[in-house]
């Protein structure tokens, strides 16, 4: 039986709907190459932080400057270059030599600090040649007088801002912390948005005890933490505009099933190949086509959202009930043992 | 100049002929020379650029270079030398040096004229032959920023004839048509051989002539070689060359208008001197002439120029060609040496000297000599600038960039306007909190003022903390604008100014303008950086262009200076433009002083009468005014001086939490300034103590009686965080809290300084009850060296200060010209101090390339005194006691003990031979006075030879090879920064793979020079290679058994650096991080242990188990490559790591060596 594995993700007819999650993987032009090979059937490139680029002008400017001008046998530290490869250039660069490199859409993805930086290089983004853009929106509301509304605005925002910029497709990748994560969905839709790529993971800060320090901590997903992306893709299949990508907790071939039936487009993976290296896509690949086989399914498209909350039998399983009815049975189980 | 022209090269810029010169640095300018010699003899057309010292490096390669008949030019930026002291500024004494070398000499005196005169000595010595040294003057016109009409290519081309250079490419060296060069002669044909060069010295000034109105007919301006300005039937004419000449010819032109009969002589062409030339450049109508030389040449008839101009004029009367009606009156005298000021003033006594019946000769001008009494007075009053030139002063901090926004607003009103412009900044020789003033003129007429402005439309104070130690106002000419950098609004400013500055304000009628531009920074994303905010203030209130014109040129500067650093540092420049004119306020003058302070003393009341009356005029910027008797003959200073000049330059103070300190003692070992300090003392000590002062029980074994106190020197503090990063404790209920922590300075400074007045007066631990191998124990000793300029943070300066806490009260130092010899002996203070014995390190700076020699000669010294007395001794130890005697020449002075034990003994000795002197001495009288001037020879001294990468790694290499090769004991301390830094940051072959400095843009190819592994392989020196921020321990044992081991040592200190380009407070983090990637491993190579069979390498770190970019890319020398060529940094990156790897490979191997005796044991088993 031949099986169809093409799926569809913001326009683009991907081959497959194993992705390459944004990643520092493809920094290196000959890891993208490498994913082409093993069968990833969209790159979505490391993100460009705005920030990033500002903190490193302003360290170079900071010590270029800082101790010149101040000594008369000393006016200066440091022989002044033609011109620093700082800014958005090397990312605009590595995105244009990426798409020479390979035929799968290639994503840029962008994290900004400001509206002008989001839209200046968003369509820097699309001139180079991206198929789409991934918005990596990450927001700490740490100010005590920030709203949950206020933050939500911004987003709407700046995906319309953005959108209203460039002519590409332009996805949004957020973290789950919302209250009214479908509601904020509705808005993203309306604002523009053509994808929403479900859930960003984000470094978490962990102690270290020794040294009484705050240290950075970031540790590979595994398949647990594909539940939250499954039960809000679940939720939202159908239901709203934007095609819908999962990433985080993709680490096998039953996940990517998993992933489509509950809506997904395209699922995205980085933890599992970081894990045990690119050539794992093959093998997922061909786990999911005997899969497929095994359980006789004809096409992804077959597939897709057929457990989603519209197409499963019992949709209040994906709500509150549920929960309740895992923990009553999980007392059940302890209290019988 | 050479930097320039590496970094053109490096970006491949092409020169007349299209091709990219190659540029290299080499270890000195003895080695430049030489290369430059080699490159000239095979043919290439080759310059090299110098100054002071350097230029007397290359003496023996130019008298080689002319004899050879070779044409080259080399600029030199004409600098003082080095006699009773060092001097980076400008005068001739190094040109002058030269004179005799046979090269040909064209003075430049303006910066327009350096590109031209540049351009002539060219063109000149293609066609003479004849090498030239094109000199101008170092600072006054090499550092002015002025506006100039820059040279083509075809004017170059058009000057320099294409057949010239095929001529000398002709006479190269070529196997292919092989001749010999350089061959030794004999008294049979030297002297003739040596003449045949006549010829071309005769025909030289007319060539040079031809060239300069070659260059007026392709360029417009007319050059002579002596061009004489001034009233055509002058009667009095001063004679000059350099910058000076500028100020004359102002001087000049002012006293013609006036109706004076006097004129100036510029001379261009100094070498070959044309007779002729001169004489006929001058008016037939002179009575005397004044010869100004700005050199000294003790015990000479006069100065070089002077004999010249006599010597020109005797000849011509002896040959009956005098062009004047009778020998004119000559007159000499000298001006402007280190740079000190010459101004119109000084030109109009000099012409008024030399009208007098008797006038002075070999006079001094500009100082006042009352000595000798030969200097000449001068009315300060007398003034020639142009109403209409715009004159300003802005008093900056080196930090916050107010000299590189004076250079921008230079070039807009330069380049902008059809105004002239000039730019000349003073920087003092502090490293840290250094202030700058900058002089800017401006104005429709060209600007020959080579001297700095004293009568200002407009001054503007950066720092309002100057305003309590720097009279300011004083150069403010009446109805000037003041502007400064307020921390309050323009409600409460009044009051806070001192009394002479209100005085000043009212009665010269000052529009006085506020603005806090820290704020405005600070809102603007700026940081500490308020170049831009009071560069837009000086636009808006001064008037010298437009407004709205005026911001859309700043903001055009600041894409051009800051575009290539990314679009954010533009934009928030710009904000910081745009937010500037909001807070810009005019303060309401009131009629009357309210203030009820003045400005501070520059010295507190109750310092030595030398550091009052003569350091306290340097430090509040009067030494000037200073006359010669002020000073010691000889360029001797007392020491202990620094803890006088109270800087207050910090911001935050660390404050000790003494709840939860453990007394580590580590914040006192890497404190670069000496600042804090730690005592322990018995508790009876604390009676009348301030109410502030801390003290808490010592937390020692074997003093639990003891009270223990930390205290900081609040207003010596530069605020540099280290102390607080080196803290290893944190407060447990708030980690953000180390037992040390930074507070604002304000509010603690009186405080505090009543607190450290009482530390200081507790009294010194004994330290022969502490173990000096431990850290803890060495935080009580006291440091000999505090207080210095070095810059806040300094990597160096805690490894100095180590070595005077252990061995200071026994040091002789030799420095090394570099970083350290500024900090450590740069007027007006000196770090080093002496203990409550009057004991301490003696220190002395010879040169850059000769410290290792002079270090030795300081131990062979030492060591002949010792062997002297020891005769001595010996001779007279019956009559001395022959116990005491034997006990002071068998003394083991291994350990501090035995060397305290053995001053007791020479207190006695001492005592004994002025018994025995009192009584007559039968005849050995001579002999015992020679005893007692050679006695303290007998206690061990130390002597160390301390100095930076870049004396030790490539200027002073050779000498550092013999000296550790002489097996005599000196211990040397290289202070390793990676790079020059005094300097600004040139490469050295210290300077690893891949970091990119000045002349190694590209990033440095060739990996760092393993100078340890060199000097281990004499075998017999201890060699150590430390960080203290990696393990101070392993610092304090190398210093330990440096000074034990009986031969030549060697310790390679890692210091961090702010040419390192990061946030110095991370200093001890990143020394880590170099120890942890294997970059720096720690090591120590020590004879003894070979002596009794061990392997004396011993490894002191582990295995590299980082890799090296965690280390290297939070250094912008690092990253600034990644950024600039990410290719290269990537492949350099990759070699540096396989350095790394390689070297441990080695390392690991040779310490893992069984020594001799196990060797030996395994061959007898063997057999």
């Amino acid at each position: 039986m031949s099986i169809d594995l093409t799926t569809g993700y913001l326009g683009l007819k991907l081959r497959t709907p194993l992705a390459a999650s944004s990643s520092p993987y493809c920094k290196d032009i000959s890891n993208i190459l490498r994913l082409e090979d093993a069968g990833a059937s969209a790159i979505v490139l490391h993100s460009l932080f705005e920030e990033q680029i500002q903190v490193e002008s302003g360290e170079l400017d900071r010590f270029l400057t800082e101790s010149a001008e101040s000594h008369g046998e000393a006016l200066s530290y440091f022989p002044e270059m033609v011109s620093y490869n700082l800014g958005p250039d090397p990312y605009l660069n590595h995105l244009r030599k990426a798409k020479e490199s390979v035929d799968v859409p290639v994503i840029g993805s962008l994290n900004g600090v400001s509206t002008g930086g989001w839209i200046r290089y968003a369509q820097m983004m699309e001139q180079a040649g991206a198929d789409a853009i991934e918005l990596n929106i990450y927001y700490m509301p740490t100010d005590l007088e920030m709203t949950a509304q206020k933050v939500e605005e911004m987003y709407f925002d700046l995906v319309s801002h953005v959108k209203a910029s460039v002519r590409i497709p332009v996805s949004v990748k957020l973290g789950p912390f919302f209250t009214a994560f479908a509601h904020l969905a509705t808005r993203l839709d309306a604002a523009g948005a053509d994808g929403l790529v479900l859930f960003n993971r984000f470094y978490q800060p962990d102690f270290d005890l020794e040294a009484l320090e705050v240290v950075p901590n970031l540790v590979l997903s595994d398949s647990q933490e594909l539940r939250l992306r499954l039960h809000w893709t679940a939720l939202l299949y159908n239901r709203i505009r934007p095609d819908l990508a999962i990433t985080g907790g993709v680490h096998t071939a039953e996940d990517v099933v998993k992933g489509v039936m509950a809506g997904a487009r395209c699922t995205m993976l980085t933890s599992a190949l970081l894990r045990h290296g690119i050539a794992y896509l093959e093998k997922i690949e061909e786990d999911l086509a005997d899969w497929m086989e095994e359980h006789e399914y004809e096409s992804i498209k077959q597939m897709r959202g057929s457990m989603s909350s519209q197409s499963v039998a019992e949709p209040a399983a994906f709500e509150r009930a549920n929960y309740m009815k895992v923990l009553s049975s999980y007392t059940l189980k302890t209290t019988a043992r | 100049m050479g930097e320039w022209s590496d970094q053109w090269s490096s970006e491949g810029k092409p020169n007349i002929w299209g091709a990219v010169p190659t540029v290299i640095e080499m270890q000195s300018e003895g080695g430049a020379s030489g290369a430059v010699h080699g490159a000239l003899q095979a043919g290439a057309l080759t310059t090299t650029f110098t100054s002071a010292q350097g230029l007397l490096l290359m003496i023996p390669n130019m008298y080689k270079i002319a004899g050879e008949l070779t044409p080259t030019v080399f600029h030199v930026a004409a600098r003082s030398l080095a006699a009773h002291a060092l001097s980076i500024f400008g005068d001739h004494q190094d040109v002058m040096s030269v004179r005799a070398t046979g090269w040909a000499m064209l003075a430049s005196n303006s910066v327009q004229e350096v590109m031209d005169t540049a351009l002539i000595a060219q063109a000149a010595t293609l066609e003479s032959r004849i090498p030239f040294i094109h000199f101008f003057d170092g600072f006054r016109t090499s550092h002015e920023v002025a506006r100039l009409e820059q040279l083509t290519v075809d004017d170059m081309k058009a000057m320099l004839p294409q057949d010239l250079i095929r001529a000398h490419r002709a006479r190269s060296l070529s196997p292919d048509r092989p001749v010999i060069r350089g061959t030794a002669q004999n008294p049979d044909v030297y002297f003739q051989a040596r003449e045949t060069v006549n010829p071309f010295y005769t025909a030289t000034p007319e060539i040079v002539q031809k060239a300069m109105d070659r260059f007026a007919a392709i360029v417009g301006r007319q050059y002579k070689l002596f061009e004489y300005e001034g009233a055509p039937d002058a009667e009095r004419v001063v004679v000059l060359m350099g910058s000076g000449a500028e100020a004359a010819h102002e001087a000049v032109n002012a006293l013609v208008a006036a109706g004076e009969k006097v004129g100036v002589l510029k001379v261009r062409l100094y070498r070959p001197f044309s007779a002729e030339h001169f004489l006929s450049a001058l008016p037939a109508t002179v009575k005397s002439l004044a010869i100004l030389d700005r050199t000294k040449e003790p015990g000479g008839p006069g100065e070089p120029l002077y004999l010249d101009v006599i010597t020109a004029l005797s000849e011509a009367q002896s040959a009956g060609r005098l062009p004047f009606a009778a020998m004119p009156k000559v007159i000499g005298g000298r001006y402007g040496l280190s740079s000190k000021e010459f101004t119109p003033a000084m030109v109009k006594a000099v012409l008024d000297e030399a009208g007098k019946a008797s006038p002075k000769n070999h006079f001094m001008v500009g100082i006042e000599d009352d000595v000798t009494h030969n200097s000449l007075t001068y009315d300060n009053s007398f003034s020639t600038e142009h109403p209409k030139t715009v004159r300003c002063l802005f008093y900056g901090l080196g930090a916050d960039g107010t000299v590189g926004a004076n250079k921008n607003s230079v070039k807009i009103i330069g380049e902008e306007t059809d105004n002239f412009a000039q730019g000349y900044f003073v920087y003092d020789s502090k490293k840290s909190g250094s202030i700058t003033v900058s002089h800017l003129r401006f104005g429709p007429k060209p600007i020959q003022s080579t001297y700095l402005i004293s009568r200002a439309n407009f001054v503007a104070c950066h720092q309002f903390s100057f305003m309590e130690r720097i009279d300011m106002l004083k150069w403010a000419d009446p109805g000037a604008t003041f502007l400064l950098n307020s921390p309050v609004g323009p409600d409460q400013i009044w009051d806070l100014l001192p009394v002479t500055a209100q005085k000043e304000i009212i009665e010269k009628q000052l529009k006085f303008y506020i603005i806090d531009a820290y704020e405005v920074a600070k809102q603007t994303g700026m940081g500490s950086r308020i170049n831009t905010v009071m560069q837009t203030c000086f636009f808006a209130i001064s008037g010298v262009l437009p407004r709205e014109e005026a911001i859309e040129q700043i903001k055009k500067a600041i894409v051009k200076t800051y575009g290539r650093r990314g679009e954010s540092v533009v934009q928030k420049n710009f904000a910081a433009v745009d937010a500037t004119l909001a807070n810009l306020h005019q303060v309401q003058v009131p009629a009357a002083v309210t203030a009820t302070v003045d400005l501070r003393p520059p010295v507190p009341a109750q310092a030595p009468g030398f550091v009052k009356d003569v350091l306290g005029p340097i430090i509040f910027g009067e030494g000037d005014s200073l006359p010669i008797s002020a000073f010691p003959v000889d360029g001797t200073f007392p020491s202990g001086t620094a803890q006088w000049e109270k800087r207050n330059i910090a911001l935050e103070i660390p404050v000790w939490d003494e709840s939860f300190c453990i007394q580590c003692g580590k914040c006192v070992l890497v404190c670069p300034h000496a600042t804090i300090r730690a005592k322990m003392f018995e508790p009876k000590y604390l009676e009348g103590k301030p109410e502030t002062f801390k003290a808490v029980p010592a937390r020692w074994k074997d003093y639990k009686d003891q009270m223990y106190s930390l205290q900081v020197a609040p207003e010596d503090c530069t605020g540099c965080h280290l102390c607080v990063e080196a803290c290893p404790v944190k407060d447990k209920t708030q980690p953000k809290r180390r037992a040390i922590n930074m507070e604002n300075q304000a509010p603690l400074r009186e405080p505090e300084a009543a607190n450290w007045d009482f530390f200081l007066n507790l009294p010194e631990f004994d330290r022969n009850k502490l173990n000096q191998t431990q850290v803890k124990d060495l935080q009580i000793l006291q440091p000999l060296f505090e207080f210095s300029g070095a810059c806040s943070g300094c990597g160096e300066t805690p490894y100095v200060k180590l070595l005077t806490q252990m061995f200071g009260d026994r040091a002789l130092i030799a420095n090394a010209t570099g970083c350290s010899s500024i900090y450590g002996g740069n007027l007006p203070t000196t770090p080093y101090t002496f203990n409550s014995a009057g004991r301490g390190p003696a220190w002395s700076n010879s040169l850059f390339e000769d410290n290792a020699e002079f270090g030795l000669g300081l131990r062979l010294a030492v060591d002949q005194q010792e062997i002297y007395a020891k005769e001595l001794l010996g001779r007279f130890a019956v009559k001395i006691g022959e116990n005491l005697a034997k006990e002071i020449l068998e003394a083991d002075q291994k350990i501090e003990a035995g060397i305290f034990a053995q001053r007791e003994r020479v207190e006695a000795l001492k005592a004994r031979v002025n018994e025995l002197l009192g009584k007559g001495a039968n005849g050995s009288g001579n002999a015992l006075r020679d005893l007692l001037g050679v006695v303290y020879s007998l206690v061990k001294k130390s002597v160390w030879i301390v100095g930076g990468d870049c004396w030790a790694y490539d200027i002073g290499y050779g000498g550092l090879d013999h000296v550790l090769a002489s097996g005599k004991n000196v211990n040397v301390l290289v202070l390793d920064t990676e790079v020059y830094s005094n300097t600004g940051g040139q490469c050295s072959k210290a300077t690893p793979r891949g970091a990119v400095a000045k002349f190694a843009a590209g990033g440095k190819p060739a990996a760092k020079k393993d100078l340890a592994m060199m000097a281990v392989a004499y075998g017999n020196c201890y060699v150590a290679r430390v960080a203290m921020g990696s393990s101070d321990m392993q610092t304090v044992k190398a210093f330990l058994e440096a000074e034990k081991w009986d031969g030549p040592a060697i310790i390679i200190a890692y210091s961090h650096c702010i040419a390192h380009g990061y946030d110095m407070r991370y200093g001890l983090e990143q020394q880590k991080l170099a120890v942890q990637t294997g970059h720096w491993p720690m090591f120590r190579f020590n004879p003894a242990l070979a002596a009794e069979g061990k392997n004396p390498f011993v490894l002191d770190c582990k295995a590299p188990s980082l890799p090296l970019d965690k280390y290297i890319y939070n250094e912008t020398r690092y990253t600034m490559l990644v950024h600039s060529r990410p290719d290269d940094a990537r492949r350099l990156l990759a070699e540096a790591q396989a350095d790394v790897m390689n070297r441990w490979r080695i390392y690991e191997q040779m310490a893992a060596m069984p020594g001799a005796a196990a060797e030996t044991k395994s061959s007898e088993g063997g057999n």
